[in-house]
């Protein structure tokens, strides 16, 4: 395992971590709400806030041994290509959020519907970046 | 499923006549990561116009010698 961190850039080791920081903030999240009196608000805000916190610090954890190497013309489109896939969920949230909201639906299930979208964003712009950092590009490969 | 490019290319031969230049050394000189440079070799990546003459620039050879289409594909 460490051999093959030490395999990728730091970018690979950043869209390794999104994901599943996303969807274990996320169950926590779940978990806290189904199983406490807490409200969703302070909940929402802290695991948010946590998955960022973590993020980064994982994120210092896996580079800090190897060289850092500044991002080149396949980061970034590997970047972009995981950003679109993630935006369609970001778009997808959006687009329940305002259903509920003409439907006069509670802020609790607008914010959740939002915060859903974002972690599947999360979620499968990581999965997205992984698959194009081992497999290639869709659709950019053959030039 | 990745539809798997057509173009090959020589950059491994032609980095171990050129005094065995390693990924490494190749990375640094494109500004790239040597991830990069793997992928490029192996297939799993093609990359810019501007990155494939920088490459034979630096291999000190045509791009035609480092990247190759199959004869015939363009009439198809």
């Amino acid at each position: 395992m460490v051999r093959y961190l030490g395999a990728m850039t730091s970018e690979e080791k950043r869209a390794w971590i999104l994901g599943p920081v996303a969807v274990a903030t996320y169950l926590i999240y779940l978990l806290l709400l189904l199983l406490t009196e807490i409200s969703y608000v302070p909940l929402l805000v802290g695991t948010v806030l946590g998955s960022i916190v973590l993020s980064i610090v994982l994120h210092i954890a896996m580079t800090i041994r190897g060289p850092h190497e500044p991002k080149d013309e396949r980061d970034r489109e590997i970047g972009r290509f995981g950003d679109t896939v993630g935006q369609s969920f970001v778009i997808l949230g959006g687009v329940v959020a305002l259903i509920l909201a003409l439907a006069q639906g509670g802020y609790f299930w607008i914010a959740n519907a939002l915060y859903l979208g974002f972690i599947l964003s999360a979620a499968f712009g990581s999965v997205a970046r992984v698959c194009a950092y081992r497999w290639g590009l869709p659709g950019r490969h053959a030039w | 499923m990745v539809k798997p490019t057509r173009i090959t290319n020589s950059i491994r031969e032609l980095r171990l006549a050129a005094d065995g230049m390693t990924q490494a050394e190749l990375a640094r000189r494109l500004g790239m990561t040597r991830q990069t440079v793997i992928a490029i070799e192996q297939g799993r990546y093609s990359p810019s116009l501007e990155t494939a003459f920088h490459i034979a620039r630096i291999l000190r050879v045509s791009l035609d010698d480092v990247f190759h289409y199959p004869e015939g594909e363009a009439e198809q």
